[in-house]
């Protein structure tokens, strides 16, 4: 577990834009009758989209919208880590430093990260651009070492790529995520070693004959049961 | 090895077109409403038959657990949910059917849903699969669309709902109760089973949750037969696997491989073999983070299947490979593991969230050797305490990694306290 707080410094207030309320009322329609509850992370995560992190005044805002008691939302808020509870930088640089990341050298992305940005893991650097966080598996350990900024996922990245990718950013630009090394996504670098051939409809079973089968199966089965003992 | 006429998953790599058009020309969507028209029953024998064991780590078998739903409809709408809130250190292969298979997945949860009486499902994302998530929910579109799933799915007359749900980072939102407590919008924390989601699942109604692959594999199974499917593998371990092979190999790679294949063969032929060649190899966590660490004289011949690795007192999990050559810290690895399950405890039970906490403080010392030789087998006796006393795997799942190390790496462990010991004397004698 680990303990998330909200900022000290909160704003006065919170209400969606007109886009995003649209949006809201989108994903509550998703959910039956009296569970609008269900829909509270996703409102979060608007919130968030809207505002660049998660304020109390949102929560209890969120709160409303649901009809939910604020603590509910607040548990929900500080439970979930892709809730930032405090201003984050323009662009959120996380480093994945699990197990697979770490053997494939996340160590150096971080350090790469740190000298380039000269601000440490969970800080925001002066200008505000960019935050530094590290987070647990990303979830594309085969593409390792992942760093994922905002809502897209760099892959196969080390401390040369990492630099390239945080100085197109300090430009303005932003390079094509997925694997930083030309490698076609989650196939084994080089020469494929499986899905070559040009894929076709596979074959089909008789289905007919698959339902008469089951079909007599269960009537000898009925009769077996239904045959008196002798 | 497997042909590629064989697999399932013929667009893992994203190679050819996600959409409607491309996954149809592939095969997807050929005869579901044939396939719908066999009945539940012959639907939930079928998989039965096929002997698919669940995808996501605990491998129950597929088809008992749809039978377990109840057979008529009550005023408690059914629900099928599917755990796409994939997590597990090492495991990226549901990613790939998301972002490049969703017709699969989709046609999988008509098929499943009508199989066990639901007229809703919803798929649990995790968060961080923003762009996975979007190309899912365009497939649904689609899908709405044409027809396939909606009021009249497939012309079927069944009507059927599918709902995308994001999650917020959270990896213990990938167990079953805990996936339900998030959908219905609290925090992920597991539920005590019984009673069994098929009972008491989401909004209190009969729920079944299966894994992305368990239900992405259903319809080819049913297509090409349960036979065909049961041909692949050993007995009780059937079917096709999507591997992820992660770590220190040549070339780390997803691929769908027959289940029972060996270890050695499997990263040979597709991961390019270990960095430095099988005898750089020094040990291999086969299933994902939760499963215990094997040495390489067991990674010589074991095959990669439930009961092979359970045999070895490790296990198939979501069958991610992460492979360690010779310039691993094997108790630095161990800990940083040690470290996730800390972060990731919900806090709940007391054994999971104060063992965390505590076993990993203990292997950090671990990993400098600044501990004594007792602190070893206290180290054990304390995951111990942990596995089994808690209401979900996650207690197990921080407990079985140490508990892999101590077995077979304890001259290391005794090795590190003996030389940190040594320089402290020496510091001291200086």
């Amino acid at each position: 577990m680990s303990v998330r707080t909200l900022a000290q410094k909160q704003p006065a207030s919170f209400a969606f834009k007109a886009e995003y309320m649209e949006r809201a009322n989108r994903v509550i329609a998703k959910y039956p009758k009296g569970r609008q509850a269900s829909a509270v992370i996703p409102l979060l995560d608007l919130a968030q989209r809207q505002e660049g992190w998660v304020s109390r005044p949102a929560i209890e805002e969120i709160a409303k919208i649901l009809g939910m008691a604020p603590i509910r939302v607040l548990e929900v808020a500080t439970f979930y880590t892709m809730f930032s509870l405090h201003p984050v930088g323009r662009h959120h640089v996380q480093v994945c430093t699990n197990l697979p990341c770490q053997l494939r050298g996340s160590d150096a992305v971080v350090k790469a990260c740190r000298e380039k940005l000269g601000c440490e893991l969970g800080e925001t650097t002066a200008d505000g651009q960019f935050t530094l966080a590290e987070v647990e598996c990303s979830g594309a350990c085969v593409n390792a070492p992942v760093v994922q900024i905002g809502d897209e996922y760099f892959e196969d990245v080390d401390a040369a790529s990492m630099g390239k990718i945080i100085d197109a950013l300090k430009r303005g630009e932003k390079l094509a995520h997925g694997p930083q090394n030309g490698r076609l996504h989650s196939a084994p670098a080089g020469q494929r070693t499986s899905l070559n051939d040009a894929p076709t409809p596979p074959p089909k079973q008789d289905l007919a004959a698959a339902k008469a089968a089951y079909d007599k199966a269960k009537a000898e089965a009925a009769a077996k049961a239904a045959a008196p003992k002798t | 090895m497997l042909a590629d006429k064989d697999r399932i998953f013929t667009n893992l790599y994203g190679h050819h077109d996600w959409r409607l058009a491309g996954a149809r020309a592939r095969g997807d969507w050929d005869g579901t409403k044939e396939i719908l028209a066999m009945g539940p029953d012959w639907i939930i024998d079928e998989m039965k038959k096929s002997g698919l064991r669940g995808r996501g780590g605990a491998g129950f078998p597929t088809g008992l657990k749809w039978s377990f739903m109840p057979k008529t409809e009550s005023e408690r709408p059914h629900y099928l949910v599917v755990n796409a809130d994939e997590g597990e250190p090492g495991t990226c292969k549901d990613r790939d059917m998301l972002r490049f298979d969703p017709h699969k997945l989709i046609e999988g949860c008509l098929i499943a849903s009508f199989a066990m009486r639901a007229h809703a499902c919803y798929i649990y994302v995790r968060g961080e699969y923003y762009n996975e998530a979007s190309n899912l929910q365009a497939a649904i579109d689609e899908a709405y669309a044409a027809g396939l799933i909606g009021d009249n799915a497939c012309g079927s007359g069944w009507k059927f709902d599918l709902y995308l749900h994001r999650g917020a980072g959270s990896y213990i939102c990938g167990e079953e109760t805990a996936l339900i407590e998030s959908l219905e919008g609290r925090k992920g924390q597991p539920r005590l089973k019984p009673p069994f989601p098929a009972g008491v699942g989401l909004y209190g109604c009969p729920t079944t949750v299966n894994n992305v692959e368990s239900i992405a594999v259903a319809p080819t199974i049913l297509r090409r037969g349960a036979s065909w499917f049961s041909s692949f593998g050993r007995p009780n371990n059937t079917g096709t696997k999507v591997f992820c092979i992660s770590g220190h190999v040549n070339n780390p790679c997803n691929v769908e491989e027959s289940m029972s294949i060996p270890l050695k063969e499997l990263i040979e032929k597709h991961a390019g073999g270990v960095r430095g060649g099988w005898d750089n190899l020094l040990a291999i966590i086969p299933g994902g983070a939760s499963v215990p660490v094997l040495p390489k004289s067991i990674c010589d011949t074991v095959l990669m299947d439930f009961d092979a690795l359970r045999d070895v007192k490790s296990g198939l999990g979501t069958a991610a490979v992460m492979v360690m050559d010779k310039s691993t810290d094997i108790v630095a690895s161990i800990a940083r593991l040690s470290a996730f399950y800390k972060h990731e405890s919900c806090g709940q039970c007391t054994p999971c969230r104060e063992g965390t906490g505590w076993m990993a403080r203990v292997m950090k010392r671990m990993v400098k050797g600044e501990a004594t030789l007792d602190e070893i087998n206290q180290l054990e006796a304390v995951t111990y305490q942990v596995e089994g006393h808690t209401i979900c795997a996650l207690g197990d799942a921080a407990a079985w990694p140490i508990q892999g190390l101590i077995r077979h790496f304890r001259p290391e462990l005794e090795r590190r306290i003996n030389a940190y010991r040594d320089a402290k004397t020496r510091a001291k004698a200086a």
